[in-house]
C-alpha cells in the first residue's frame, strides 16, 4: 500500500506551547487508523494542521507528497469536531453545496444515505437532533470519494445505537484504497473497526502498532491499555 | 447485530474461531458460498483487513478455499470438518474432566453423574 500521509519532524508551538513535538508519521491507504490520546494531546492540532487550518511551526507534513493546499484539500475528506454548517438551510442546500464545491461529491450517494437513514433532505438542520446532525455531518464527508479520510470525533455526543450506526457508515462508505484516521476518545466503541492506532501524549507519538499486537502483548484491549498508558 | 469479540483477545484469532465454529456447527454448508470480505466485516462490525486476514487463515487450515472469479466457499471435505470437529470435542471434554477433578470426582463418577443427568434431561 502507498503512503498518503508523511511527516517528518512536525512542531507545533503555540506561544511557548508546544503542541506537537517533532512527529514523524506515516499513514497508509487501505487502512483505518484511530488517533487516540487525551484531551491537549494533540489530536486536533495535528488534524488541523492536515486540513491547512493551521501551519506548522516547523518540520514537514505531505499529503500525496504534495505540499498542503487546495491540491490536498480536494483528496482528504474532513469530519471537523463540530459542524460549520449554516443551520438555517436544508439538507438538500447542504449536498448542493458540497457537489459543487468538491469534485469527488458524490450526490447520489448522499441521498441514499439521507433516505436509508430516515432523514428528510427538506428538513431545516438547526430542527435536527444532535445525532441527526452528526449523521448529516458524516453523509457529506463519506460522500466523497476520497484519498484521506480525516473523522474528528465522530461519535461523541450521539446514543450507543445510533454510534453502531455511524461506525457501520464509515465502514460501509469509504474507499478501500483510503486511509481513514479517526480521532476519538471512546475507544471501545471503535476499537474493532481501526487496524493501527496512534496514541499521542503530549504532542508526542508514544505508540503506533496495530490493535492486534497491542492486544496480543499486554493481553488488554486497546481501551484498557490506552487507561494504563494515560494513568493520572 | 455486530458479532461477540472479547475485548482482550487479538480479534483475528476469535474472527477465525468463530467462522470456524459456524462451519463445524453446520451454520455454513460444505460447499457453500461465503459473503464478501466487506460484508462479513460489516455484518461482524470489525475492520475489513482483520477479516480478510481471518479468512486467509481458515483457507490455511482448508477450510474454505477460493475460486478466482467467484469467490470463496465452505470445503468440501466432510472428513476435514469431522476431524476439526473431534478435536474440538476433546478439548470441551479435557476441559469439562479436569473441573470435574478439581471440585473432587472421580472417573467413575464423573461417568455416572452424566448417565444420571443425561436420564433426568429425557424426561
Amino acid at each position: 500500500m502507498s503512503t498518503l500521509i508523511k511527516c517528518e519532524d512536525l512542531t507545533k508551538k503555540y506561544g511557548k506551547k508546544l503542541a506537537l513535538n517533532g512527529v514523524n508519521l506515516e499513514i497508509e491507504g487501505g487502512h483505518i487508523y484511530g488517533l487516540l490520546g487525551p484531551n491537549g494531546s494533540g489530536k486536533t492540532t495535528f488534524i488541523k494542521i492536515l486540513n491547512g487550518l493551521l501551519t506548522p511551526t516547523s518540520g514537514e507534513i505531505t499529503v500525496n507528497d504534495m505540499k498542503i493546499g487546495p491540491e490536498t484539500k480536494a483528496i482528504v475528506a474532513y469530519l471537523p469536531d463540530h459542524t460549520y454548517l449554516d443551520l438555517d438551510v436544508k439538507a438538500k442546500d447542504v449536498i448542493l453545496l458540497f457537489s459543487d464545491f468538491y469534485q469527488d461529491f458524490d450526490r447520489d450517494k448522499a441521498y441514499e444515505m439521507l433516505e436509508k437513514l430516515d432523514i428528510d433532505p427538506n428538513d431545516r438542520i438547526k430542527t435536527m437532533s444532535k445525532g441527526t446532525k452528526e449523521k448529516v455531518n458524516l453523509i457529506l464527508v463519506m460522500s466523497r470519494k476520497a484519498s484521506v479520510y480525516v473523522l474528528d470525533e465522530p461519535i461523541a455526543g450521539v446514543d450507543p445505537a445510533a454510534r453502531e450506526y455511524i461506525l457501520n457508515m464509515i465502514l460501509s462508505n469509504y474507499n478501500p484504497e483510503a486511509a481513514v484516521i479517526i480521532s476519538t476518545h471512546l475507544i471501545a466503541d471503535v476499537e474493532n473497526i481501526l487496524d493501527k492506532v496512534i496514541f499521542i501524549k503530549k504532542g508526542e507519538i508514544v505508540e503506533s502498532s496495530s490493535v492486534d499486537e497491542i492486544r496480543e502483548k499486554h493481553h488488554l484491549s486497546v481501551d484498557g491499555y490506552f487507561r494504563e498508558v494515560f494513568k493520572c | 447485530m455486530p458479532w461477540k469479540l472479547d475485548a482482550d483477545r487479538p480479534i483475528f484469532i476469535q474472527l477465525v474461531e468463530l467462522l470456524q465454529m459456524d462451519i463445524l456447527s453446520g451454520k455454513y454448508k460444505p460447499g457453500d458460498k461465503l459473503s464478501a470480505v466487506r460484508d462479513l466485516a460489516q455484518e461482524a462490525a470489525v475492520n475489513p483487513n482483520t477479516m480478510q486476514k481471518a479468512l486467509a487463515e481458515l483457507e490455511r487450515l482448508g477450510l474454505v478455499y477460493t475460486e478466482r472469479t467467484s469467490g470463496r466457499f465452505v470445503t468440501k471435505d466432510q472428513n476435514l470438518i469431522m476431524n476439526l470437529k473431534k478435536e474440538q470435542a476433546s478439548v470441551v471434554i479435557k476441559d469439562f474432566l479436569d473441573k470435574m477433578k478439581k471440585i473432587g470426582y472421580d472417573d467413575a463418577s464423573i461417568l455416572e453423574f452424566i448417565k444420571e443427568t443425561l436420564e433426568r434431561s429425557k424426561e
